[in-house]
């Protein structure tokens, strides 16, 4: 009988219980993915080296945009290639690759992150509304956000830069204005279904008002899905980015980055491989590492997907 | 005990559909609710329980009539005006995996009407939140779970417990049982009534579970498509059953007692359940009861007391049954004379 008891206190002992949430599960699975934690580690690597910038300019002893006219070229003027003092070569103005890729991999990340984060909050909060309100404002956002996707991007970017003038700002603000439309149709769809559960109707009976029903019931149910998107769509903003500055609509000279390098390296590349190789290399290898990680993300969150 | 809580009057709900016709959903109810009674409300899939029970909760707009709780109409209330109100009537849901957001805590959703209210909050609130959960059956313990991690009759034990955190004079039971095991459904009945003494709580209990409901309610009322068809004491409803349709519910309940069940009235009903798009003219009972005759087609029946039933005991029926008649070998009888 007192075995019994005993038994029972040892039970009883108070603990704290903490709940498997879907997203602990999902980062549990995800941590299991071999191939997303490599491109989760080249992610890391990358951004260390964007903050770490300053550091490839100490070591090597050349500041991004210094020219470096007699040693950086050759008597011809050509840029130069790898070598004891330039790692990855020179380019056509005599600096070294090797530094403007870490500075350049500042402004990738910056504009990646940034305008990302830009396209998912516009693109949910009007997803939500448009989704969850229903009736003329669903009407008037899907009507929108058809237009938007329908807008030639590229024009648009190139007709507006030409008005303001290349910029940081204007590239995220373009990138950010014309991507939330898929975001928004993505959740959209989640919600006009997610709205017609009982939750709902149950959250309702409570008196929860719209906003609360919109933000504190339905949102977490969205969130995967968003997840899995934001990081699929990093990539898609950084060569975005790339792409407008190879057309001379990004950040203005001398700043570094990774398309304008790329674009400069355009009538050199025949007699200089190193100098349009690496900065394609950074871009290549950023966007793969975050779309494997992105398809880690999305595997680990729908687990019932296949892994084909 | 007489004290009426919630007054249904004449309340009819139709949902358009996309071919511009209108679905009837309730048909023109009317019903008291009194303090501290189990109301039972049955009928088959489809019938209107459940868009009634929305509209009494105002969940629904309904499209005419109206629903009067302690004396106010609260039928034209706006949203705003109607959250006072929601603390006193609260709701419990049929499906305890649809009903609970998989994605919140447990913790936070039975906390949820602390929050929405403003009544408790911080440590506060989780203290309420784990007495609620210790009142229902709960580990407290498991605050932080998610409702994934708990069993259907755990999970309407939340819902239960949510429905109750505000101390409500009225909870509107829609099928709180139907999509439980039969072992479970006892617990959660017996949780219910506990409760009910305990708190001096007013139901209203729907389910298409005769047994259940009879074994829950002091007075049943009898839906199909849409109306009401009988209102009566539970013991009288099964005592001196007078709608045929009622009889035919009866008669399908099943019986423990092999000997009886070979012997008892059966009663198999012919045809589907018609269209609420397209209701029968007259008694919309008329196209599967075998009684029916010419009369049942062209006039609808009032609910009112037929034979010598006392005013609590309403029928909508022009041929009530008496008690003791034998409706298997009726046969309807729609020719004109």
């Amino acid at each position: 009988m007192t075995a019994a008891i005993e038994m029972v206190d040892v039970i009883d002992e108070p603990q704290v219980i903490e709940g498997r949430s879907p997203f602990a599960l999902a980062l549990r699975r995800l941590r299991k993915d071999k191939v997303a934690m490599i491109s989760l580690a080249v992610i890391v690597l990358i951004v260390l080296m964007a903050i770490f910038a300053p550091v490839f300019a100490a070591v090597t002893g050349h500041p991004p945009n210094e020219q470096y006219r007699d040693i950086g070229l050759t008597p011809d003027g050509l840029p130069r290639g790898p070598n004891g003092t330039f790692w990855l070569g020179t380019d056509d103005l005599g600096r070294d690759i090797l530094v403007r890729i870490a500075y350049g991999a500042r402004i990738s990340l910056l504009v990646g992150v940034i305008a990302t984060v830009i396209t998912v909050v516009i693109g949910v909060v009007l997803g939500l509304a448009a989704g969850f309100l229903g009736g003329i404002t669903d009407t008037l956002l899907a009507r929108l956000i058809d237009v938007v996707l329908s807008v030639p991007f590229l024009l648009v970017a190139i007709a507006l830069v030409s008005v303001t003038g290349p910029s940081l700002t204007v590239t995220v603000l373009v990138i950010g204005c014309f991507s939330w439309a898929s975001v928004a149709r993505i959740v959209r769809g989640q919600v006009l279904s997610l709205r017609e559960r009982e939750f709902v109707e149950a959250a309702r009976s409570l008196g929860a008002g719209d906003s609360r029903i919109m933000f504190v019931d339905i949102l977490p149910n969205v969130i995967a899905p968003v997840i899995v998107y934001t990081t699929l769509l990093i990539p898609v903003v950084i060569v975005t980015q790339a792409t407008l500055s190879f057309l001379g609509l990004g950040l203005p000279p001398p700043t570094a980055d990774w398309g304008g390098m790329i674009s400069e390296s355009q009538n050199y590349y025949t007699t200089a491989w190193w100098f349009i190789l690496f900065p394609g290399l950074a871009l290549l290898i950023t966007t793969l590492a975050f779309n494997l990680f992105g398809d880690g993300v999305r595997d680990a969150f729908d687990p019932r997907a296949d892994r084909t | 005990m007489n004290e009426v809580l919630l007054k249904v009057d004449d309340v009819r709900k139709e949902f358009p559909t996309s071919s511009k016709e209108v679905v009837q959903a309730v048909a023109g109810v009317s019903l008291e609710v009194r303090k501290g009674e189990t109301l039972g409300l049955v009928g088959e899939t489809g019938c209107g329980k459940s868009s009634l029970a929305r509209c009494m909760a105002h969940l629904y707009d309904v499209t005419s009539g109206s629903v009067w709780f302690e004396g106010r109409d609260i039928t034209k209330l706006s949203r705003k005006a109607m959250r006072p109100l929601r603390r006193d009537v609260q709701v419990i849901f049929q499906d305890p995996y649809g009903s609970l957001n998989p994605r919140r805590r447990v913790g936070s959703i039975i906390g949820d009407p602390f929050s929405i209210h403003n009544i408790a909050s911080g440590n506060e609130r989780k203290k309420k939140v784990q007495e609620l959960m210790e009142l229902v059956g709960l580990n407290p313990e498991h605050y932080n779970r998610f409702p994934a991690e708990f069993s259907g009759g755990q999970r309407q034990r939340i819902g239960v417990a949510r429905a109750l955190a505000l101390r409500p004079k009225l909870v509107i039971c829609d099928e709180p049982v139907s999509a439980l095991d039969v072992s479970i459904q006892a617990q959660i009945i017996n949780l219910l009534s506990d409760l009910q003494q305990e708190f001096d709580l007013t139901y209203v209990f729907i389910s298409h579970d005769l047994s259940v409901v009879r074994h829950v309610s002091d007075r049943i009322a009898v839906m199909y498509l849409g109306k009401i068809v009988e209102l009566a004491p539970t013991g009288e409803l099964f005592g001196q059953t007078r709608h045929p349709y009622t009889r035919a519910l009866l008669s399908a309940l099943p019986v423990a007692d092999p000997d009886t069940a070979d012997s008892r009235e059966q009663i198999i009903l012919g045809g589907d359940i018609p269209s609420a798009t397209n209701p029968p003219a007259g008694c919309r009972f008329h196209t599967r009861c075998p009684k029916a005759r010419l009369d049942c087609a062209a006039e609808e029946p009032v609910l009112e007391p037929v034979l010598d039933d006392r005013p609590e005991h309403r029928t909508a029926c022009f041929y009530p049954l008496t008690v003791g008649e034998d409706l298997s070998t009726a046969v309807p009888d729609l020719r004109a004379s």
